[in-house]
């Protein structure tokens, strides 16, 4: 294992945030309170109670996965797109690095990133809203595997994608959308039942869901499957790393 | 047992284009190899290949006696590269880009050690400074630094001295003999032949993706190498007579100097032939010189007579 290179991506990686850390906290501060302001004000004062919590306190788990997942993916595919772009990639390429240490590396500092958003954001709500989190180990266990998964997702993606078009296209067109239908701001019990049963098939609702049972135990799916599916999920983005740097797909001339 | 070894080496990129075709080389431990040839020969996908940066199509290569796939640690581990592009971040530090550089090859902090690579590439005084507000040779002796940060045993140099101005260049090669005085391989491109035919004990001239020549710079230039014998006449001539014609000669410098060009691989110059018709033509010079024809001379005769 080359630990002394894991450490110094990760730290290059870091750097990068640290450096941009006022524009990586500002936004989400923002967009999490105009999120409160706008659904729990307007959608707040009609819909008042989801399963015994306010609107207010059922969203907030939501509204972190929903940076998480844009956050992550963001961060990852933009870690490892840039030194495609800029060619200095070359120096990853003929370092004595596994493909493991690599992703180590650049998918940790991503989800690293990711988690300390999800904290701040998750501070930002309870600034505005009343807070329990009834299994903090769980809380905190869905929030790094999902930040790791999506992280892989994203870089993932920052391999696969050769002009910044293609970067932006699958969080604007797919993950977003997945997202704000995934449960986030309602309960699937509250769609009819055709829509309950789509909605299944979307693998955000499975985060959400098991996040939102480490809050205040309510859950759309039994928090077993949301971890098995998440694990899942994580599975199926390892493998495809592993693909990846086993072939050079789109990483070597 | 050489340090490293290339064997039936070929390359064809997805667009169909055969960059390398069947290269076979051998690089001697401890030796300065110039890589030559024209644009789009192939060198820096050689390079790129023993590098890791590229795949191969066909054949091996063996760098320190590992493998560079199934043993890939090992024999990257060995190499520092400085490539011919300049890629390189943007808003780090000089110090900081090549302390990446050093922990990404494995090792574990050295500052005195950057500081000497520093200071050897006239750096030591932008240290701090962030690399997008250098100019385009700093930037080029800061991917120098960046290759030299993890101690190599071999360095690839694909046209270090690019962009470089003769000052620095000439500080640059100092720190290349240093290196080879240390014992590190050097494997260098360049088309600066005097580069080359200065710096290097080897050549190799690759064109249309084959290797078609390596040999001692000595030896090439011998085995290759024009010479010409310049004799400077005591009367100025208005043309050559007839009956030396046979010889092919040159009249230069308003008929004062008569210029004879031979080649040192025949079994005779033609020089005693000469001298002799010279003689029976009346012909008498004060002063005589030879001079032989540069690396350049050779590659461009060389590479001409491929493609
Ligand atoms: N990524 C690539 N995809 C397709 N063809 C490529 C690629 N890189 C290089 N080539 C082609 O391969 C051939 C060899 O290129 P290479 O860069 O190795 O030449 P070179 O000898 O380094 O030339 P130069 O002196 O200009 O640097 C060229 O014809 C080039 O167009
Ligand atoms: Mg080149």
């Amino acid at each position: 294992m080359n630990i002394h290179a894991i450490k110094a991506i990760y730290k290059f990686e870091m750097s990068r945030t640290w450096r941009t850390l006022l524009q990586s906290i500002v936004s989400p501060v923002i967009s999490t309170s105009l999120y409160f302001v706008v659904f729990g004000a307007a959608i707040g004062s009609r819909i008042t109670e989801i399963e015994g919590v306010s609107y207010g306190t059922f969203i907030v788990p939501g509204l972190i996965m929903l940076s998480l997942l844009t956050q992550s993916i963001a961060n990852a595919s933009f870690g490892i797109y840039f030194p495609k772009f800029v060619g200095t990639i070359y120096e990853i390429l003929s370092a004595p690095i596994s493909p493991l240490e690599i992703v180590i590396g650049y998918v940790g500092a991503a989800a690293t990133k990711s988690i300390i958003l999800g904290l701040i954001i998750l501070a930002t709500a309870g600034l505005f809203v009343p807070l329990k989190i009834a299994h903090p180990f769980w809380m905190i266990g869905f929030l790094v595997l999902t930040a790791v998964t999506f992280s892989l997702f994203g870089f993932i993606i920052g391999v696969w994608a050769d002009n910044f078009e293609k970067l932006q296209v699958i969080p604007l067109l797919i993950v977003t959308p997945l997202t704000f239908l995934g449960g986030s701001f309602y309960s699937i019990n509250m769609l009819p039942p055709v829509w309950q049963t789509i909605t299944l098939f979307n693998p955000v609702v499975y985060l959400v869901s098991g996040f939102r049972w480490s809050f205040s135990e309510i859950a759309d799916v039994p928090v077993g499957v949301s971890f098995g599916m998440t694990l899942l999920f994580l599975a199926l983005c390892l493998i495809a790393v592993l693909w990846i740097f086993k072939t050079g797909y789109r990483l070597k001339k | 047992m050489p340090i490293i070894s290339i064997k039936n080496l070929s390359k064809v990129y997805p667009s169909g284009l055969r960059a390398l075709n069947n290269v076979n080389l051998d690089i001697e431990s401890g030796e300065i190899f110039a890589l030559l040839g024209p644009n789009g020969a192939g060198k820096t996908t050689l390079i790129s290949i023993i590098c890791g940066i590229a795949t191969r199509s066909e054949g091996s290569v063996m760098v320190g006696g590992h493998d560079i796939d199934s043993d890939y640690r090992a024999a990257r581990s060995l190499i520092g590269l400085v490539p011919q592009e300049l890629h390189t971040d943007a808003f780090e530090t000089v110090w900081a880009t090549v302390s990446f550089s050093r922990g990404l090859f494995g090792k574990r902090k050295n500052p005195a050690h950057i500081e000497k690579v520093l200071r050897d590439l006239s750096l030591w005084d932008k240290k701090d400074s962030q690399i997008v507000t250098l100019s385009g040779g700093m930037k080029r002796r800061v991917m120098i630094a960046k290759a030299l940060s993890h101690e190599p045993k071999i360095l690839f140099l694909d046209e270090p001295t690019a962009g470089v101005d003769v000052e620095l260049r000439k500080g640059m090669w100092d720190v290349v003999r240093e290196l080879r005085a240390s014992g590190v391989t050097i494997i260098l491109t360049t088309h600066y032949i005097e580069e080359a035919e200065e710096m290097a004990d080897r050549v190799g001239v690759i064109a249309n993706g084959e290797l078609i020549l390596t040999e001692h710079k000595a030896a090439l230039m011998q085995k290759l190498g024009k010479k010409q014998l310049t004799l400077h006449l005591q009367k100025p001539l208005d043309a050559i007579p007839a009956q030396l014609d046979a010889h092919h000669l040159e009249l230069k410098a308003d008929g004062r100097d008569l210029v004879y060009t031979y080649d040192t691989r025949g079994e005779r110059t033609g020089i005693t032939a000469l001298m002799n018709d010279l003689n029976a033509a009346g012909i008498r010079f004060k002063d005589l010189n030879t001079s032989q024809s540069s690396l350049e001379e050779i590659f461009v005769s060389l590479v001409h007579r491929e493609v």
